[in-house]
């Protein structure tokens, strides 16, 4: 198969971007859309020419590390993460833009690479259980329902990719960080910090300039984990809870 | 060097481990913030190491090329993780755990560490659970249990398909929590490119940040691998892109003992490859084989769709060749029983490279929902890359690439030869002998993040204060400079193709000559081809752009540099092992009915490989293998 590809290209974070047309072909149906980019950069690299940086690591759609928006969509057409898209999805001759995630507090390192660090340090504000090595009880002693159990691992299940930033007019991290806090107040074992987490974290959120939910939803639409924008009321009625009770 | 002291404290299996936490020396609280510790890695391995290092008060720089920590390939574990908890009421029991591991192993890991992960066990799913891991529960509000290949007990945890990256993500927020205490340094998107070894210690390491291209020394009181496997040496692996060996090959290259690299494991339940553009090859979890049935056709070149294939035709070979163990039975058998049925003419699918695994029974028993329940991501990924659907058409499977059971050589505190330089994870050699049993991989990390190294570091510490090196030394400058011409000698090449096309003729490479069966005419043909596509690759390579900023292509080019290197050193060891065991199958050496032949008299030891330089070869040191408790019998799984 043959893409017509504009890929967007930016040297450092000072850089100002612009978009370059590459040719594609004789593309196999079957290979993934990184491995279309993969043919394209070592056709590149032959060349003697700057490849595209992308990210990429465990190509199933688990690591969280893909990041690009395709045809205005982040992570792609279909279900799941950008790697788990396949040339088979495209018509032969398609056009295909190709660029970052923009979302101010993910800032562009190069091409199609964004640096994500504000995630992690929402974490690191509070998306966590404080415990001790080894100090723990076994782990029958707590009975957790099924329901519960699998309530939370629906939410647990998120990536940390950044997709639904990218999604969202307003920027807005509150699916990611609904995520975790959802997880975490549904678990006995987070019940002690669940006020003082729900606080940190979207305090964290706010700071690094993600904007707030105004209900587009486009977060769940793209969401490569499957994670439902209910985290989002969840975030929301935890954070209330925490506010209103001392 | 001559013989490998492996510190095994002495005594009774079951007392080692609590005589050794109960002597081995403390470091007083107000003496260990006075250490700094080198974690490379936030894998399952290092993320554990460096959040429980730090929680006990140490100061701990922890590296990973990554992005972020969580991004480790831990994530990507689908099946499980094991632990002796016998909450099922089977005869589960630590004892039971420890023998299936040796066993699966095939004999030839050593008893004490392989206790002490059985021993372990328990207290990691307590540890996990504590963090607020959503693992599987039952109905009452039990954790649930699945079994797994290898094992007649269901002692298997999991968290749906996802069960590493609930785990990674446990570990993750643990170490979270100590960079926000500031008792973590994390340095992300930076590469351990050489280990620094100051009077015959490991006491820091060379790092190239990879979005600045900065480079920079980093001096501490002990080092810690935590670096993953080396899969992806046959380039085509169920491993992440990333994956690489950079990090155990340079500490090799400065003389910590590479030990058993030859014993590599081969996955049974992989989507089959799809043509040379592909970039990896994806794994359906072990756990499937739980409620699917493996069959090829019983004629050769059949063609016909698999559900006009009558049951009276079909041969679900793992069933016939081991009732006990059925579709259950171990991955190095399990592989090779798929590749010999291929090798017959009755594999299926493109080029008859897949056997089918079957569901239909599965569903009929229990219902598409509980199917759907157990696996439904797994079916969803299997039809998003095939386009298949697995619910009304078998999977078809093939085996690939997967784990490596070698790695650098550790004692039983995980410390390598090299003073201060401890190995964890899938990095070391230390509990799988020839091959791992499913689940097994996660629990070794675990125990040896969480519950081994936390009492070990303190055995090398305690003889250790004040020692420190300053990173201005001669050591961390000469170390300096290499990584610096090394870079620029890969830069300097010009060349015309692109370092994947040289990985890509390695992987072929190995995988036919050290893969599933070796011989030594295999082995010694590979052994004259990989020098020769090293040296076409320093002068062939093409890696556009320079150093001093990001750069995925020289990124990749040093990595594969390496693995030309360190596949040459892994034929060489299977070459030099003359029996089949495990994941090392040697054509030469199996019985009349294709099982594979140990030899416990001339091959019961650890090979271990010491550095020479580059115009030498490598000498081997053994360390015998001394079995006091179990009596290493012949595997049967029938
Ligand atoms: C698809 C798949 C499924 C699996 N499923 C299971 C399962 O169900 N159960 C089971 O028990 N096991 C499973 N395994 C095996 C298991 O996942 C791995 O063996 C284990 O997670 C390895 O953990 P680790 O911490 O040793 O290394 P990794 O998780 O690979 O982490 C390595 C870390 O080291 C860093 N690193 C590496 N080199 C450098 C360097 N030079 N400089 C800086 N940082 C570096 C990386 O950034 C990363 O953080 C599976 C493996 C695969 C591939």
């Amino acid at each position: 198969m043959n893409f017509h590809l504009r890929i967007w290209r930016q040297a450092d974070p000072e850089a100002s971007g612009f978009f370059q047309e590459i040719e594609a072909c004789d593309i196999p149906a079957e290979a993934s859309f990184l491995e279309m980019l993969d043919i394209v950069n070592n056709r590149l690299i032959e060349e003697k020419k700057i490849p595209v940086a992308f990210d990429s690591d465990c190509r199933e759609g688990i690591c969280g590390t893909c990041s690009m928006v395709i045809n205005g969509v982040p992570q792609g057409p279909g279900r799941g993460a950008a790697c788990q898209v396949y040339m088979r999805s495209f018509k032969n001759g398609d056009s295909i833009t190709i660029e970052p995630f923009r979302v101010k507090a993910f800032p562009i390192i190069k091409d199609l690479i964004v640096k994500r660090a504000a995630y992690d340090r929402i974490i690191q504000a509070g998306g966590f259980i404080t415990e001790h090595t080894g100090g723990a009880p076994d782990a029958a002693t707590t009975l957790i329902s099924k329901k519960i159990a699998d309530q939370a691992m629906d939410a647990a299940a998120c990536i940390g990719c950044g997709a639904c930033a990218a999604a969202c007019p307003n920027s807005s991290a509150m699916l990611f960080v609904g995520a975790k806090v959802t997880h975490l107040s549904l678990m006995p074992q987070g019940q002690p910090e669940r006020r003082e987490r729900a606080l940190a974290m979207v305090d964290a959120m706010d700071e690094e300039g993600f904007g707030n939910c105004s209900n587009y939803y486009a977060c769940e639409a793209v969401c490569p984990a499957s994670i439902s924008a209910s985290v989002i009321a969840t975030l929301n009625r935890e954070y209330v809870r925490a506010t209103v009770i001392p | 060097m001559t013989a490998l002291d492996a510190k095994i404290p002495p005594g009774p299996l079951e007392e080692k481990w609590r005589r050794f936490k109960e002597n081995v020396p403390l470091i007083g609280p107000a003496n260990k913030r006075k250490f700094n510790i080198i974690v490379v890695g936030s894998g399952l391995a290092g993320a554990s190491t460096a959040a429980t290092l730090a929680e006990q008060g140490y100061h701990v720089d922890c590296f990973c090329f990554h992005d972020s920590p969580r991004r480790a390939h831990s994530i990507a574990a689908q099946g499980g993780i094991n632990a002796s908890k016998n909450y099922q009421n089977d005869g589960d029991s630590i004892w039971r755990l420890f023998y299936d591991t040796i066993k699966g192993g095939d004999f030839r890991s050593r008893e004490a560490n392989v206790y002490r992960l059985a021993e372990v066990s328990q207290s990691i799913i307590d540890q996990c659970v504590s963090q607020g891991v959503p693992f599987a529960r039952e109905y009452g509000g039990q954790l649930a249990n699945r079994s797994f290949g290898g094992a007649q007990v269901s002692r298997t945890f999991y968290a749906r398909g996802q069960t590493g990256q609930q785990l990674l993500l446990g570990a993750y927020s643990s170490l979270n929590h100590e960079i926000k205490n500031g008792r973590v340094t994390m340095h992300t998107n930076s590469e351990m490119l050489d280990l620094v070894v100051v009077e015959s210690h490991a006491k820091g390491i060379i790092v190239r940040n990879l979005i600045s291209g900065e480079i920079t020394r980093h001096a501490a009181d002990a080092v810690i691998l935590a670096t993953g496997g080396y899969s992806n040496a046959y380039y085509l692996s169920t491993n992440a892109r990333g994956c690489n060996a950079t990090a155990v090959w340079r500490a090799y290259k400065r003389g910590a003992l590479f030990a058993n690299p030859c014993f590599t494991q081969i996955h049974p339940t992989c989507i089959p490859v799809g043509g040379d553009y592909q970039a990896k090859l994806t794994l359906m979890s072990e756990s499937l084989r739980n409620d699917g049935r493996v069959w090829v056709p019983k004629k050769k070149g059949d063609q016909r769709a698999p559900q006009n294939i009558p049951e009276e035709e079909r041969d679900y070979y793992l069933e016939r060749k081991y009732p006990a163990y059925g579709n259950l039975a171990p991955r190095d058998i399990s592989s090779r029983s798929a590749k010999e049925v291929c090798d017959e003419g009755r594999g299926v699918g493109p080029g008859g490279l897949g056997v089918y695994l079957d569901f239909q029974d599965a569903i009929e028993r229990l219902g598409k929902e509980t199917i759907q329940e157990r696996y439904g991501n797994l079916f969803e990924m299997y039809e998003n890359i095939t386009g298949e659907n697995a619910y009304t058409r078998p999977m078809r499977i093939f085996p690939a690439l997967h784990y490596t059971m070698g790695g650098l050589w550790v004692d039983y505190h995980l410390m390598s030869n090299l003073p201060g330089l401890f190995v964890l994870g899938e990095a070391n050699f230390s509990d799988h002998g020839a091959n791992r049993l499913g689940a097994s991989a996660l629990m070794q990390g675990l125990a040896d993040g969480y519950f081994v190294i936390p009492y070990t570091l303190g055995a090398y510490l305690s003889s250790q204060f004040g020692k420190k090196p300053k990173t201005t030394l001669l050591e961390f400058e000469e170390a300096e400079k290499r990584v610096r011409a090394r870079l620029n000698s890969l830069l300097e090449v010009k060349g015309s193709l692109s370092s994947t096309h040289f990985h890509r003729e390695l992987g072929i490479l190995l995988w036919e000559k050290c893969g599933m069966e070796r011989s030594a005419r295999s082995l010694q043909e590979a052994l004259h081809e990989i020098p020769k596509l090293r040296k076409r690759f320093w002068n062939e390579v093409s890696i556009p752009g320079s150093g001093a900023s990001l750069n995925k292509a020289l990124e990749a080019a040093g990595r594969v540099a390496d693995f030309l290197e360190l596949g040459e050193l892994m034929c060489r060891d299977a070459l030099m092992r003359e029996e089949s065991c495990g994941g090392h199958f040697r054509s030469e050496y199996q019985s009349a009915d294709g099982e594979a032949v140990r030899n416990d008299e001339l091959f019961s030891f650890v090979q271990s490989w010491q550095y020479q330089g580059e115009e030498s070869e490598p000498t081997l040191i053994q360390e015998p293998l001394n079995y006091e408790f179990v009596h290493p019998s012949t595997r049967n799984y029938k």
